[in-house]
């Protein structure tokens, strides 16, 4: 639990403190003792529970969805297949109802997405101070254990999502038409120099609602899993305050760990969905 | 909370799972549902005409017994026929036999009778002749007169 040393802010902050491997000041490298040393590291600093986590979920994923797809049979599938076959085929339904054009990535795409996000946010479901007390026992002082709580990994998926976008754009529409799609519309008009006048205005729109998809993404589901996380955070600090609000909190807990079982999901599902739709709006002409 | 080089990190990441599931998972385990669909939808056109199949059989199969029937009735008939017409002709096998049977005896009986009536007629001569001889012994040549005698038996 918070510990007796810790006050109960103490205790949210090292909760929120990523375990950070970087450059220290004096030049030296290794972990971050305390937020502040990790904030000094700068950008030349690697948050080492995110990536632990998130690799470790991914291959986990990746590694029973290749056991099933290596011994996939055509015959009656049974067990880890049946599971692994009703998540493709819901997958392959959501991006036939999304995507209208023809793409091969999309879809694998939309698996790893949905998939590697909804087990970043499962370890939300974790309790909160499991996982970073036994790092302790190790000797490792900071643990976040939700990558999906880290803004970086977030982002990570949502900048690909975007380079995706972006590339499709390029691809499909030439960078002639991807231009007239960020100048030329909403306003526009017959008059050359009342189309030239609207250029800056149009791109000065678009160009937020474009730079918005990917700020949105990871943002929505940073947001979210913080939140969650926090409020976890704060049911634990109940604990430390006596029997009957300690009890409380078990009942808090319990309440809100079965509510997040359906927000994680939902983000994962939103994550997918808007990554699916992102790419069809970067495959038409509109 | 700080932005760093995870962010790099973790977009690095995403592509190379992404790729991973594209190649190794995603294409083939599309590929076996797209063939268990195919067998599916195979499986059960292959019913469908083997019910239709198996329902011209049997409309075949009653055709057949129907015909079957009723040439076995054809043969029953005919093959009564023929006895009846067996029976008749060895009826008239018999009568005519009977007949010819009967026509040989009556003509043996006739020629039996004859002959009895030659022999008898040749043995009244003879007597004829032994009881004249007796009577006119002395006075008739019994050479002379058999030639009248004779013709007498030929008269009776």
């Amino acid at each position: 639990m918070a510990g007796d040393t810790l006050t109960s802010s103490e205790y949210i902050k090292h909760h929120l403190t990523n375990l950070t491997f970087g450059q220290h000041p004096d030049g030296s490298w290794g972990m971050a003792h305390n937020a502040a040393e990790a904030k000094a590291m700068g950008f030349w600093a690697i948050h080492v529970d995110t990536m632990f986590w998130s690799i470790g979920l991914g291959i986990l994923f990746l590694y029973f969805f290749s056991k099933v797809a290596k011994t996939a049979t055509t015959g009656v599938p049974e067990g880890l297949q049946n599971f692994v076959e009703w998540l493709v085929d819901f997958i392959d339904t959501s991006v036939r109802g999304s995507f209208s054009a023809r793409n091969s990535l999309v879809a694998p795409l939309a698996l790893t997405v949905f998939v590697w996000i909804f087990l970043q946010n499962l370890m939300d479901l974790v309790p909160v101070d499991l996982i970073p007390e036994a790092a302790k026992l190790l000797g490792i002082h900071f643990m976040k254990v939700v990558p999906s709580t880290d803004p970086n990994a977030t982002f990570g998926m949502a900048i690909g999502v975007f380079i995706l976008v972006l590339f499709y754009s390029i691809k499909i529409k030439g960078i002639g038409g991807f231009a007239g799609e960020l100048t030329l519309q909403p306003f526009s008009a017959d008059n050359m120099l009342v189309k030239l006048l609207f250029i800056p205005i149009n791109f000065i729109l678009e160009f937020v609602s474009l730079i918005a998809k990917p700020i949105s993404l990871a943002l929505r589901l940073f947001g979210n899993m913080y939140a969650g996380e926090m409020i976890f955070i704060l049911i634990a600090i109940m604990y430390n305050a006596g029997l009957i609000l300690g009890l409380f909190g078990g009942v808090l807990q319990l309440g809100w760990a079965i509510f997040h079982i359906l927000i994680i999901t939902l983000q994962a599902f939103i994550f997918m969905t808007l990554t699916i739709v992102y790419l069809d709006m970067a495959h038409h002409e509109h | 909370m700080n932005i760093n080089l995870t962010l790099i990190g973790q977009l690095l990441t995403f592509a190379v799972f992404v790729w991973f599931t594209m190649k190794f998972i995603w294409t083939p385990i599309m590929g076996a549902l797209e063939t268990r669909k195919k067998e599916i939808a195979d499986g059960l056109a292959a019913a469908e005409r083997g019910q239709h199949e198996q329902e011209l059989a049997k409309e075949r199969a009653k055709d057949v017994l129907h015909e079957a029937k009723s040439q076995a009735a054809e043969i029953v008939a005919q093959a009564q026929k023929r006895a009846a017409e067996i029976v008749d002709e060895s009826k008239d096998t018999a009568r005519t036999e009977g007949e010819r049977i009967l026509t040989a005896a009556q003509a043996e009986i006739e020629q039996e009778s004859n002959r009895a009536r030659e022999h008898l007629r040749e043995k009244i001569g003879e007597l004829a002749v032994a009881g004249a001889e007796k009577i006119l012994r002395k006075e008739i040549n019994a050479a002379a007169h058999k030639n009248i005698v004779n013709e007498l038996a030929q008269e009776i």
